[in-house]
C-alpha cells in the first residue's frame, strides 16, 4: 500500500527510517514537513529526503504543501505526525478530516485531533469504511490502544491508571535520586532533550490529561474533553515533599486515572509504595488496566523517542495493510 | 474489653445488642467456662471494632444491663493514611488544619512531619490521619482537601489500591 507521511520531525523521521530499512510491503509515495513536500508515485528515496532536510531544512520542495498531498491521489494511508496543537488540533485535524473524507486510512501520533474530535473522526472513518488508528498518541511504544480495542475483547475495563508522561517522571525521579529542586531537575531534563523549552504542557499535566481523554474515549466511548479532567501538575512539588514520601518507603509520581463508576478523570501527583508496579524510573511510562476477566494488567515501556513512537505508527500501518490490502 | 456477667442464659446475647446499636463490629468473643469455678458470674472477652467516640455510650449501655466491665483495652483506630501537603503550611495556621480533622470525632491526626527549607519558602508536611473505618477516612480526607484548597495548599494523596 502507498503511504503519505506528513511531518518529518522526530516521529516522522523514525517512521521513514523504518520504512527504508524493513521490507514491509509499504511504499512511501509522499512526504511533507512544515516547509515543503514531495510526491513520487514510484516511491520516494528516503536517504534523499533526509539529506534534503539536512541541507535545505525541508524534506521536500517548497512549492508543495502538506495539504496538497492530502488532496492528491498519491496515497492509500495518511500518516499524520505533525506537531500537536492542543487548542484547535490544527493543522492535523484538517489533514485527517480531508483524508478520511477521500476514503483514505489514517494513522496518527497527534494527540490534538484525537483528543478534541475523537467521536467525529471515528464516526467519519466508520462511515467511509476506512481505518483511523492512533496507537502512537498514548504512551509511545506501549501497544495500549491495540490491547484495549482487540487484546481485551470480552473484558469490561473498570479502571485505568498510569504514568503517561516521561518528562514528569524523569523530573520526579531525578529529584528523588539526587535531591534536586524542581527547577534543577527541569533544567537537566531540558538539557537532555526530555523537556521542551516551554515545559508547561508536560509539567502542568496537560499531556497526561490528553492521553487520559483519548483512552477514556476509546475504552468507554465517552465524549470527554480536557475540560472534564481534573488536572494538577508537578511544578509545585518540593524536594522536602519527596523526602517525606521516601521516609515511608513511598515515592511521588504523576498519575492519570480514569474510573467511570466514580465519574472520575483525574491527573495528579500521588504517593505510591516503592514496590508498586507503576513505580517506574526515568522517562519510562507504565499503565495499569483493571478488567473484570483478566484482572489487573500493567504495561511498562518507553513513552517517547523517535523509533519507539514510530514502532506504534508502523504497527498501525501493518494492521491496516493486513486488513485492507488487496481490497478494491 | 473484658466483661463480668451473670452466668444465666441470654446474658451474653443481651450485651451484643448495644454493640451493634453503637455501630460496632465484633471481631471475636472469647468465652471460657472454668468447671472448677463456683462463682455465679462468668468472664467474657469481646474484641470489637467501634467508630471513634462511641465507646462512652457503649460502656453506659452495658453497665445499665448490670454487667461489669473488668477491663477495656486500648481504643484503636484501625485505618491510617499519610498525605503530603505543600505550601505555606505554617502561615495558614497548621493547628487549625489539624483541628479541622481532630474535631470531627471520627478522625484524628496521629502524626505530622514538617519540613521548612527557608523562611518565606513553601514548606512540606506529611500528615497521618487515623480513623476507625474506610468511610470515615474518605470523609476526613475530603475535609482536608477542602481546608487545603481554601488555604491554597497542594495535597498529594496516596494512590489507593483498587478493590
Amino acid at each position: 500500500m502507498r503511504v503519505a507521511l506528513l511531518g518529518f520531525g522526530s516521529v516522522g523521521q523514525g517512521v521513514a527510517k523504518i520504512l527504508g530499512e524493513k521490507d514491509l510491503d509499504l511504499t512511501l509515495t509522499a512526504v511533507a514537513d512544515s516547509k515543503g513536500g514531495i510526491i513520487d508515485p514510484g516511491g520516494i528515496s528516503i536517504p534523499e529526503a533526509f539529506s534534503r532536510k539536512a541541507k535545505s531544512g525541508t524534506c521536500g520542495r517548497p512549492k508543495l504543501s502538506a495539504l496538497d498531498i492530502v488532496n492528491s491521489d498519491a496515497y492509500d494511508i495518511l500518516v499524520e505526525v505533525t506537531p500537536t496543537h492542543i487548542d484547535d488540533g490544527e493543522p492535523a485535524l484538517t489533514h485527517i478530516r480531508k483524508a478520511l473524507a477521500l476514503h483514505r486510512h489514517v494513522v496518527t501520533s497527534n494527540k490534538g485531533p484525537i483528543a478534541l474530535a475523537h467521536r467525529e473522526l471515528t464516526d467519519l472513518a466508520r462511515r467511509q469504511g476506512v481505518a483511523l488508528r492512533y496507537e502512537a498518541t498514548v504512551c509511545g511504544a506501549i501497544p495500549i490502544i491495540h490491547t484495549l480495542q482487540h487484546g481485551l475483547l470480552g473484558n469490561e475495563v473498570k479502571a485505568l491508571f498510569g504514568v503517561m508522561n516521561g518528562t514528569c517522571n524523569y523530573i520526579l525521579t531525578r529529584m528523588e535520586d539526587e535531591g534536586l529542586t524542581y527547577d534543577q531537575a527541569l533544567g537537566e531534563a531540558q538539557e537532555m532533550g526530555y523537556a521542551e523549552k516551554d515545559p508547561t504542557y508536560d509539567v502542568k499535566g496537560l499531556d497526561t490529561a490528553l492521553k487520559l481523554v483519548i483512552l477514556a474515549n476509546t475504552v468507554w466511548g465517552m465524549d470527554a474533553g480536557l475540560k472534564d479532567v481534573k488536572v494538577t501538575g508537578i511544578d509545585l512539588i518540593t524536594p522536602q515533599a519527596i523526602q517525606l514520601a521516601m521516609d515511608q518507603e513511598t515515592a511521588i509520581r504523576l498519575i492519570g486515572e480514569a474510573i467511570p463508576s466514580k465519574d472520575l478523570l483525574r491527573v495528579s501527583p500521588r504517593i505510591i509504595p516503592r514496590n508498586h508496579p507503576l513505580l517506574v524510573e526515568g522517562t519510562l511510562n507504565a499503565l495499569t488496566v483493571v478488567t473484570d476477566l483478566a484482572g489487573e494488567l500493567t504495561f511498562i515501556g518507553k513513552g517517547a523517542g523517535s523509533v519507539e513512537t514510530a514502532s506504534a505508527v508502523i504497527g498501525d500501518l501493518l494492521f491496516i495493510r493486513e486488513r485492507y490490502a488487496g481490497r478494491p | 474489653m473484658k466483661l463480668e456477667m451473670k452466668d444465666t442464659p441470654g446474658q451474653l446475647v443481651s450485651v451484643l445488642g448495644p454493640i451493634s446499636k453503637c455501630g460496632g463490629n465484633i471481631i471475636a468473643v472469647i468465652h471460657q467456662r472454668d468447671p472448677e469455678s463456683e462463682s455465679d458470674t462468668l468472664d467474657v472477652q469481646i474484641v470489637l471494632d467501634l467508630p471513634a467516640g462511641r465507646l462512652p455510650a457503649l460502656i453506659g449501655q452495658i453497665k445499665a444491663l448490670g454487667v461489669d466491665i473488668l477491663r477495656i483495652g486500648e481504643e484503636r483506630l484501625l485505618h491510617k493514611r499519610s498525605l503530603i501537603m505543600i505550601g505555606h503550611i505554617m502561615h495558614t495556621d497548621i493547628s487549625d488544619t489539624v483541628d479541622q480533622i481532630d474535631r470531627t470525632g471520627f478522625a484524628e491526626v496521629s502524626e505530622l512531619s514538617l519540613m521548612m527549607p527557608a523562611i518565606n519558602e513553601r514548606s512540606s508536611a506529611r500528615i497521618t490521619i487515623k480513623t476507625a473505618n474506610r468511610i470515615d477516612m474518605e470523609s476526613a480526607v475530603s475535609i482536608l482537601r477542602e481546608v487545603a484548597g481554601r488555604k491554597e495548599l497542594l495535597v498529594v494523596e496516596p494512590l489507593e489500591e483498587w478493590t
